[in-house]
């Protein structure tokens, strides 16, 4: 348990036996009264900030979080299956918590997904994965009007822009934390 | 010219993260200088400076003040017990600039260690310490070479006399929508106080709160008048709580009762106790009619010197002791 006056900006705290993060701290205390702990909370799960004041009596559980390997199965109605590589246990997760990986993730994807009390709450996914575009216009040579790039679909539905010399049936890399093209992969 | 004026401007556009005390002249200077000007502020009104010694046996039960404990002894978290054993014993106008420690207080106007410049005055009330208080700080400013208006993050204060005086029935009236009673009564003041009342205090002239509910002034006589009310008062600037002074209870009896008061309030809270500050009344028996005074030096020097955070005042935080933190 931590006390009010371990609370700090970045700490970790359970509310409602949700995990939260401190992202504003301020400590007053006035006149000769008593210690007020004012604190902005962000959901760790949601993402929604809420403001609490808090008293040198209030005591907080810490949230504590796992991060275990996993690989991803398949998808079905906007359900994500997941697969402990150790344990070969298998969990689902849905669109909310997976958020924007779905675009970059294939059958078979080795992830880092993040629990908290055995709730999955967040999915990390290698920096760089390989992508095959599925729908892509043809290159014409000389084209100075499209410019420097030109849009593509991947296997998963994602659309980006990318060198126009890339072509249907190419294997990219993609950044997954910017969404944006790295490579091409030779073949 | 003020001493360290002159080689304080070109140092402070570095990462201020990578030592911070090396960026913290201007301030420091500042604090020396203010600290001498008060010296002879008081010197000049014929009071005696005093040092009263740091480690006590009996800190004031004080319900939301935690001393530090130092072997079977405790450090001071304010000298007024033994400031006014002084009075008692004769000494009539006596000030201290001394270190006080209180447990667990950590914030932007905050620190665990932090300086407090502390003055009795016999003969006066509460009244006349803050006309005495308003003449300190004004003849301070002066003497630093400063403007009477003060620049602080955005408001400007003007220190020409007489200052603002509000009391808290009327501060709570005009900020908030609940009487200081009922405040009291669903155990809300403080935060009332905290969020909608001292930001608005001392914006463009420092100002005194006063006229506190009886409750609240364990050391302070009530009002003759009104004894539901202690004859306290703080004094606010930029929103910031700079002092903290009343009219002393004189009444050994009756400070009895209220430090026992104190002391159930601290266990039902689980605090601990500390022993009864027994010489101390003894002493109140001495002692005729007196006002006394804390002010925070390090938020002053925050306000002259416009920063934002009190750690920017002194020359080393707690934090920066830590070995494993930053130089």
């Amino acid at each position: 348990m931590y006390n009010a006056s371990d609370l700090r900006k970045g700490l970790k705290i359970q509310i409602d036996n949700e995990p939260y993060i401190i992202t504003v701290f301020e400590f007053s205390k006035p006149g000769k009264g008593q210690a007020l702990y004012r604190c902005k909370l962000k959901n760790m799960i949601s993402g929604i900030s809420i403001n609490r004041t808090y008293r040198s009596v209030d005591t907080f559980k810490p949230v504590s979080l796992d991060e275990r390997k996993m690989q991803y199965l398949y998808e079905q109605d906007n359900e994500y299956c997941l697969m402990d590589t150790e344990n070969y246990e298998q969990i689902f997760m849905n669109h909310e918590q997976i958020g924007d990986a779905h675009n970059f993730m294939t059958d078979n994807i080795d992830v880092t997904i993040l629990f908290f009390e055995e709730r999955p709450i967040d999915l990390t996914l290698p920096n760089f994965v390989d992508l095959t575009v599925t729908k892509a216009d043809p290159w014409v040579k000389g084209d100075s009007v499209s410019g420097d790039s030109k849009p593509v679909t991947l296997e998963t539905g994602y659309t980006l822009r990318v060198p126009p010399f890339i072509e249907e049936g190419s294997k990219i890399t993609i950044d997954t934390r910017t969404g944006e093209y790295v490579t091409r992969v030779k073949t | 010219m003020i001493p360290g004026q002159e080689n304080m401007s070109h140092e402070s556009k570095h990462n201020q993260d990578q030592y911070p005390v090396k960026f913290r002249k201007e301030q420091l200077w500042l604090r020396a200088n203010m600290i001498q000007a008060i010296r002879t502020f008081f010197i000049d009104h014929q009071y005696l400076e005093v040092e009263t010694p740091s480690l006590i046996a009996s800190p004031a039960p004080e319900s939301h003040i935690d001393a530090i404990e130092a072997g079977n002894l405790y450090l001071q978290s304010s000298p007024e017990l033994l400031m006014k054993r002084l009075v008692a014993a004769g000494y009539n106008k006596i000030f201290q600039i001394c270190r006080c420690f209180r447990k667990d207080e950590r914030g932007r106007q905050h620190l665990p260690e932090f300086t407090m410049l502390e003055w009795y005055r016999a003969g006066i009330d509460y009244k006349a310490l803050m006309e005495e208080c308003e003449d300190l700080l004004f003849t301070v400013v002066k003497a630093l070479g400063k403007e009477q208006k003060i620049h602080y993050q955005g408001q400007t204060i003007d220190l020409e006399k007489p200052w603002k005086r509000i009391s808290v029935r009327q501060a709570f009236d005009r900020y908030s929508s609940i009487t200081p009673e009922k405040a009291l009564m669903e155990d809300c003041f403080d935060q009332i106080m905290v969020t909608m009342i001292e930001p608005h205090l001392g914006s463009t002239k420092p100002t005194f709160l006063y006229d506190y509910p009886a409750s609240l002034g364990s050391l302070a006589r009530l009002k003759p008048d009104e004894n539901d009310l202690a004859e306290r008062f703080e004094l606010y600037m930029a929103g910031i709580e700079l002092a903290n002074g009343f009219s002393e209870l004189v009444d050994p009896e009756e400070q009895e009762e209220r430090f026992k008061k104190d002391r159930e309030e601290r266990t039902r809270s689980g605090k601990v106790n500390y022993p009864m500050p027994k010489k101390f009344l003894l002493a109140l028996k001495d002692m005729s009619d007196t006002a006394g005074i804390a002010l925070g030096i390090d938020r002053l020097i925050m306000i002259l010197g416009n920063r934002e955070f009190i750690d920017d005042v002194v020359c080393f935080t707690p934090d920066e002791l830590q070995e494993n933190s930053r130089p």
